[in-house]
């Protein structure tokens, strides 16, 4: 779908102020104060919070459109894009057979359990799972540690003093011109909260796989561990998403407080455009976390999706002798484009951090890693480890890295490596003549590739993500 | 088993087979030799489906098909395995999974069930045997920092693992030292019965102590310009190519 067409079919016929019906509540496109006003009032927000909004409001307008990225980026209308929807009642579909047959076959293919397959693609659950009571147990195990875990908004309500402590620190809306538009009009996501000295009990993924709800087009997470605590933590989905916001900048700001442990697993698959490169989604992410002494932050991640990605999950390494690692596999087919990478800032002494990216390019698109090391004054003995490799599928696609070195303390050691491959013909054979066809050579040879990134996701999910790498390759060689 | 009827093959616009013509039947061995550029690798390729040549002309027949309408992937599942001459690395991909896949691939062919993780790991074992291959290779990923012994070793292990209709080993005994192309050769011995053939393709009468052939052909120029039995083999060794070029060049 086009740009023109997506925004139609949200906007209907509604085109004068603002509009209830009794299935969708929307307001008029475009962005001014009293839009802001209306989003904090719909939220039943506290006036701080409104406040925050349109500061970063009046922060925006005053932003330029960043250009420095390797993208080719069609021009946004900013005032033509609705900035509030309440979640649609989706109509829940009577049974699987009412599922588009290329959904239910891309869930086939990655091996996703029917009842899940069910709960993903809006199928009433009931009769197969109840999937009300489980999501009940979960909330009662996670209570039982003192672990909060709800919706931004709930928390802005119930927890305003964790909000107003920590909301902005990390990634304050001075950042950049997306996360300003997000603190000016997020819509909702999710906040975490694991009290000090506990390990939460159990991947926080398992909880997602059977809410996989819309979290909406201008996402904001809050992750906070407080000192000691641990906790995993995967966002997305391996099955495919399609959204009808055809921007999306999202905000994750996680805070890792002495000695504590953060895992962020991320799989994207929003929709990419279609093999002529229309439509897709552009997506345009700020992440960052804070690390304190002695902690630990780990970014995995699995890009499959989306026509435009921007995103560059970083580690702050403030305390003494804290740890962050970012491990990443992009890949892109057709006429995809990614920009994407990660920042290390080294501050605290004895600070180590790692970085791991694999860029996979395939068909028309354009993948291109941009990193960033950078070792303060008062860094001693700081330690990064960086490895950038690219593989290419074809000859009509590019890889392109941009790795920034700036290190203003003698004592570092940072290392930097880089390769660039292809998938050889001498490759493709030798498995083909074992009997292997040549999708399955590839998408062996892939994952092969990408292992040392697969491994660091949750189990459940590596197997998917395996999976997914080859189904997005599909048609690629040959 | 395998008829080869006037082969023609090119890469680009050089020909490179001139009309091969070969019978192998089951319980066979074949050695083809030659010297260099003769063609012989290119054979192997062409029988094997490598898309880098081009097939002008002539027909080849296995197990009652045409040969040369199947693609890559199901000549092999049908049975018909290549030894490369050199086996490429597939990095972060385990020998282990690789083989699996190339099993069940052949099984699923033959409309047979998967093997079960059990049944799978008893078979890699019992294979690994018979090339004296180290079980920790087959951990490791596909010939990644394999030694160039080691990788041949692997060639057979892979063979004995898909217990192929017909071998064709390329120049299989290169770059071996002495106890390496003993365990090779003997490993291909031991994996011969009366219901399979071998073609293995060399440079030395050596590899032909340990497998023995029953006929010995000579390649030159696109052609096989002679054949005969073991002894051929031991003469070529003795008295190199010349005296038969010589005659063919006449």
């Amino acid at each position: 779908m086009a740009e023109k067409e997506i925004i139609d079919t949200i906007e209907g016929e509604y085109k004068y102020g603002f509009t209830t019906d009794i299935e969708t509540e929307t307001i008029a496109r475009g962005l001014n104060e009293d839009v802001i006003r209306l989003i904090s009032a719909k939220k039943e927000e506290p006036e701080w919070m409104l406040e925050r909004r349109l500061k970063a409001f009046r922060h925006w307008q005053q932003m330029p459109l960043p250009e420095w990225a390797h993208l080719n980026i069609p021009e946004i209308d900013f005032q033509d894009i609705i900035y509030y929807a309440a979640p649609k009642q989706v109509k829940k579909l009577g049974s699987m057979d009412e599922v588009d047959p290329e959904l239910k076959r891309t869930f086939d293919k990655l091996g996703i359990p029917l009842e899940e397959q069910m709960a993903l693609a809006g199928v009433a659950v009931d009769a197969v799972m109840d999937s009300v009571s489980v999501k009940t147990t979960f909330r009662e195990t996670l209570a039982e540690k003192g672990i909060i875990f709800c919706s931004i908004s709930e928390a802005i309500r119930e927890y305003p003093e964790l909000i107003q402590k920590y909301l902005g620190t990390v990634v304050p809306y001075t950042d950049n011109y997306y996360a300003a538009l997000n603190a000016a009009v997020f819509s909702d996501g999710s906040f975490c909260y694991i009290p000090k000295g506990v390990r939460c009990p159990m991947e926080l993924s398992t909880y997602f796989r059977i809410n996989a709800e819309n979290t909406g087009q201008f996402e904001r997470t809050l992750l906070v561990a407080d000192e000691g605590a641990y906790v995993s933590y995967l966002e997305g989905c391996t099955a495919p998403r399609r959204d009808e916001n055809q921007l999306h900048a999202a905000v994750v700001e996680i805070i890792v407080e002495r000695d504590a442990e953060v895992k962020y697993s991320t799989v994207q698959n929003w929709y990419p455009g279609d093999k002529e490169g229309k439509g897709g989604i552009y997506n345009f992410v700020t992440k960052r976390g804070l690390c304190r002494e002695g902690a630990r932050l780990s970014w995995t991640q699995v890009e499959t999706g989306s026509a435009i990605t921007w995103k560059y999950p970083s580690c702050v390494l403030l305390g003494d002798n804290s740890v962050g690692e970012f491990y990443s596999v992009a890949m892109t087919n057709n006429y995809q484009q990614a920009d994407t990478g990660t920042k290390m800032i080294h501050i605290g002494r004895n600070t180590r951090s790692r970085i791991v990216s694999k860029g996979i390019s395939a068909g028309k698109s354009q993948n291109a890693y941009r990193g960033l090391v950078r070792v303060a004054k008062g860094a001693e003995n700081a330690r990064n480890y960086s490895q950038c490799d690219s593989l290419l599928i074809g000859d009509k696609c590019g890889a392109h890295t941009f790795p920034v070195i700036d290190t203003r303390n003698s004592s570092a050691v940072v290392e930097h490596e880089a390769t660039t491959s292809k998938i050889s013909e001498e490759q493709l054979m030798y498995c083909r003549q074992r009997g292997l066809s040549t999708e399955d050579a590839v998408g062996l040879i892939v994952n092969g590739y990408a292992r040392e990134v697969l491994a660091k996701l949750p189990m459940e999910f590596a197997v998917e993500a395996q999976k997914l790498l080859a189904i997005n390759l599909e048609g690629s060689v040959g | 088993m395998l008829k080869v009827k006037n082969l023609h093959a090119s890469v680009g616009d050089k020909e490179i087979l001139r009309g091969i013509n070969l019978e192998v039947h089951a319980g066979e061995v074949h050695a083809i030799m030659g010297p260099n550029g003769s063609g012989k690798s290119t054979l192997a390729s062409v029988l094997a489906g490598n898309e880098k040549f081009t097939v002008t002309e002539g027909e080849v027949e296995f197990m009652g098909q045409n040969l040369l309408d199947l693609s890559i992937e199901n000549r092999a599942r049908m049975g018909l395995f290549l030894g490369f001459q050199y086996p490429v690395e597939i990095p972060g991909v385990t020998m282990a999974n690789f083989m699996k896949m190339a099993v069940n691939e052949q099984r699923k062919f033959r409309g047979e069930e998967p093997l079960t993780a059990g049944e799978f790991l008893r078979m890699m074992r019992e294979k690994s045997a018979v090339v004296e291959l180290d079980s920790k290779l087959t951990s490791r990923a596909v010939n990644e920092g394999f030694s160039g012994g080691e990788k041949k070793k692997n060639e057979i292990f892979q063979m004995a693992m898909l217990d192929p209709k017909l071998a064709v080993l390329d120049e299989t005994d290169s770059g071996l030292d002495i106890d390496a192309l003993r365990v090779v050769a003997t490993g291909v011995t031991k994996l011969h019965t009366p219901e399979n053939a071998t073609v293995v393709i060399t440079h030395y009468q050596r590899l032909l102590d340990y497998i023995v052939p029953d006929f010995v052909h000579v390649l030159y120029h696109g052609r096989i310009i002679y054949s005969g039995d073991k002894s051929l083999a031991l003469k070529l060794e003795k008295e190199g190519y010349d005296w038969l070029i010589n005659e063919y060049d006449k």
